[in-house]
C-alpha cells in the first residue's frame, strides 16, 4: 500500500467511527474505571444488567425488521399512486403522508401499546409505520425526477411497462429513493430508543434506567452508543449512495 | 408501408389533427413540418401508437396497427427524440442495445452490432463504449440516440425533432450523416421538424400541416416552386423562397460545356445559390465550372443560367 492510499483511509471517519462502536459495544466494561472517575457520586457507574453488545443486536434487529417492513409497503404504495391506474388514490396517500410525519414517534409509540400492548411488537410496528413516510414521500419524488424524455422513449422503444418501471424508473429514481430510506433508518435507529419504554430490548434501555434513577453514567452510556449506530449507518449510507449514482453528473 | 386513413385525434374540444390521409412508401424520407401546435408530432405519434387515433385508421405493412401489441409495433419502428431521451443510467453502448436486448438477442451479436452502428456514426468504439451519457457532448448524444434508434434494424424510423437541441454545426454534421444512411440503407424514416432549412435538405417529401391538417405535401422542389397558396409560400420563407429553390439545385445541370470562364472554378455539385454569391462577390457574369473529384474543367455558367437551363446546342 501506498503512503497517499493510508492517508486516504486514516482520513475516512467510517473505518474510525464503526471500529469505535465495536470497541463500546463489547469493551465497555473496561471503561468502568473511567465512569467511576466521572461520576463519583454513583455507586454503580456501569450499566451491567445486559451486555451492550446484546442491546446492540436487539436493537439493530428491531431497526432492521420495522425499516424492511416500511420499505416494502413504501415503495409499493408510492408506486401504485405513481401508476396509471393509482393515480386517483396520490391526493389521499400524499395527505396521510402529511398528516402522519406531524405526528412525533412518541406519540405514535405511545398510541401502539394500548392497541398491541407491551413489547418488541407494537415497538416493531410502531417504527415500521413511522419510518414508512419519508419512504412514500421519496419514492414518489424519485419516480416523479425521471425526465419525461426517457419515459417517451422507453415507451417509444418498446419496452413494457413491467420493463420500463424495472429498468428506467426504478434506477433512476434510486438515488432519491436511498435518501429518503437513509432518513426513515436514521429516524427509526432513534426512535428505537424510545422504544425501549414500551418493552423493547434496545440500546435506549440504559437512556431510560439512567433517567428513572437519575444515573446519569447510564444514559451517557446509551446515549453515545446510540449515536455511534446512527452516524456510522448514515456514512454507509453516503457510501452506498455514491456507488449507485456512478452515472450522474456529479464526479 | 405506412398509410394514414382520415385519421384524427381530439383532446377535449381541441382537433389536433383532423382527418389526415397519407401513404409513405417504402425508402421514403417524408418531414413533418408545421408551426407548433399543428399537428405534427401527435401524428408521428400515432404511427407508433404513443398517441392512439380516434378517428380513421393507421395501416402498418397493410394491417391495422391497433392489431399489434405496442410493444411489437415499436420495436419495429426505431424511435429517436431530442438528446434528453438517452437513458441517462445507462453506458452508450446499453443505450444502443436496447431494443436488440428486448428481442432477445444473443450477447455476442448484440455487442458486434453496437460497435457497427457507432462507426456508422462516427464514433469510436473503444473510446466512447463505455461511457455515460453525461460525458458526451450534445451532437455525441444525439449520434448514439439515432444508432439506438437503428439498433435492431427496424423496418421504419420515426424522428421527433431529433435535432432541435444542437448547435448549427452539429447539427448539419447529423443530417449529412442520417442522408447518408437513408441512401445507403433504403430506410422507411419519417421526422418532424419546424425548420425548414433542414426540411428541404433532408426530406424525398415534405408534409406541411397546420391546425391539424395537411396544406400540402410534395418534393422540396414541388413546394417551392409551385407552393399551393400564400401559407405555404410565407412558411417556406416568403421573400426567401427563391433563394432556397436555387439551393436545392446543383450546378451541373446548367453547365454551357465546352465553355470557359477566369477565376477559381465552381464544384460541380455546388448549388445555384452557391453560384449566385459567386457571382455577386465576384463581380462577373461567368464563371468556371469543375468536376467535384477529379478537378476537370466541364464548362461555364452564365448569370442568366440561374433561371432557365441552357439552350442545349
Amino acid at each position: 500500500m501506498t503512503w497517499p492510499r493510508l492517508g486516504c483511509l486514516l482520513r475516512d471517519p467510517l473505518p474510525w467511527l464503526a471500529t469505535a462502536l465495536v470497541l463500546l459495544a463489547w469493551g465497555m466494561p473496561w471503561f468502568k474505571p473511567l465512569f467511576a472517575a466521572l461520576f463519583p457520586e454513583l455507586d454503580r457507574p456501569l450499566y451491567e444488567q445486559e451486555s451492550f453488545a446484546a442491546l446492540l443486536a436487539s436493537h439493530l434487529a428491531i431497526v432492521a425488521a420495522s425499516s424492511a417492513l416500511s420499505l416494502v409497503v413504501g415503495v409499493a404504495a408510492g408506486l401504485f399512486v405513481t401508476r396509471h391506474a393509482g393515480r386517483e388514490f396520490r391526493p389521499l396517500v400524499e395527505t396521510l403522508v402529511a398528516i402522519g410525519q406531524t405526528v412525533p414517534p412518541v406519540a405514535v409509540l405511545a398510541l401502539a401499546v394500548p392497541l398491541i400492548g407491551f413489547g418488541a411488537l407494537p415497538a416493531l410496528i410502531a417504527l415500521a409505520l413511522y419510518g414508512l413516510l419519508p419512504i412514500v414521500r421519496a419514492t414518489i419524488a424519485g419516480i416523479e425526477s425521471v425526465p419525461r424524455g426517457v419515459l417517451e422513449v422507453a415507451d417509444g422503444l418498446g419496452l413494457t411497462q413491467l420493463q420500463r418501471l424495472l429498468r428506467t424508473e426504478l434506477p433512476l429514481a434510486l438515488p432519491v429513493l436511498l435518501a429518503g430510506v437513509r432518513s426513515s433508518v436514521i429516524i427509526n435507529i432513534g426512535t428505537a430508543a424510545i422504544a425501549s419504554t414500551v418493552g423493547a430490548r434496545t440500546l435506549g434501555l440504559p437512556i431510560i434506567v439512567g433517567l428513572a434513577g437519575f444515573n446519569t453514567a447510564y444514559v451517557l452510556q446509551g446515549a453515545v452508543v446510540v449515536a455511534l449506530v446512527a452516524v456510522v449507518v448514515d456514512l454507509g449510507f453516503e457510501r452506498l449512495g455514491s456507488r449507485w449514482g456512478r452515472w450522474r453528473a456529479t464526479v | 408501408m405506412i398509410e394514414l386513413r382520415e385519421v384524427g385525434k381530439s383532446y377535449g374540444a381541441v382537433r389536433a389533427v383532423d382527418g389526415v390521409s397519407l401513404t409513405i412508401e417504402r425508402a421514403e424520407f417524408v418531414v413533418l413540418i408545421g408551426a407548433s401546435g399543428s399537428g405534427k408530432s401527435t401524428l408521428l405519434k400515432m404511427i407508433n401508437r404513443l398517441v392512439e387515433h380516434d378517428q380513421g385508421m393507421v395501416l402498418f405493412q397493410g394491417a391495422q396497427i391497433r392489431t399489434f401489441k405496442p410493444e411489437d409495433l415499436r420495436r419495429r419502428m426505431g424511435y429517436a427524440i431530442q438528446s434528453i431521451g438517452l437513458f441517462p443510467h445507462w453506458t452508450v453502448a446499453h443505450n444502443i442495445a436496447t431494443v436488440p436486448r428486448l428481442l432477445g438477442w444473443p450477447s455476442e451479436r448484440i455487442a458486434a452490432r453496437v460497435d457497427d452502428l457507432l462507426v456508422l456514426l462516427d464514433l469510436e468504439p473503444a473510446l466512447y463504449r463505455e461511457r455515460y451519457p453525461h460525458q458526451l457532448s450534445g451532437g455525441q448524444q444525439q449520434r448514439v440516440g439515432v444508432a439506438r434508434a437503428l439498433a435492431a434494424d427496424p423496418e421504419v424510423l420515426l424522428m421527433d425533432e431529433p435535432f432541435g437541441a444542437l448547435d448549427p454545426i452539429s447539427r448539419h454534421a447529423l443530417q449529412n450523416e442520417l442522408v447518408r444512411i437513408h441512401t445507403a440503407s433504403r430506410k422507411t424514416i419519417v421526422m418532424v421538424t419546424h425548420d425548414v432549412g433542414e426540411a428541404l435538405r433532408l426530406a424525398t417529401r415534405i408534409v406541411l400541416l397546420d391546425r391539424g391538417r395537411i396544406v400540402q405535401a410534395g418534393t422540396p422542389a414541388q413546394l417551392l416552386a409551385h407552393p399551393a397558396d400564400d401559407f405555404v409560400r410565407e412558411f417556406f420563407g416568403g421573400d426567401e423562397l427563391g433563394l432556397r429553390l436555387l439551393a436545392l439545385q446543383p450546378v451541373a445541370g446548367r453547365v454551357q460545356a465546352g465553355e470557359s470562364a477566369p477565376g477559381e472554378p465552381l464544384p460541380h455539385t455546388a448549388s445555384l445559390r452557391d453560384a449566385l454569391a459567386q457571382f455577386v462577390s465576384r463581380r462577373v457574369s461567368r464563371l468556371p465550372v469543375a468536376d467535384a473529384t477529379s478537378g476537370r474543367v466541364l464548362g461555364a455558367i452564365h448569370f442568366g443560367d440561374l433561371l432557365a437551363p441552357p439552350p442545349p446546342p
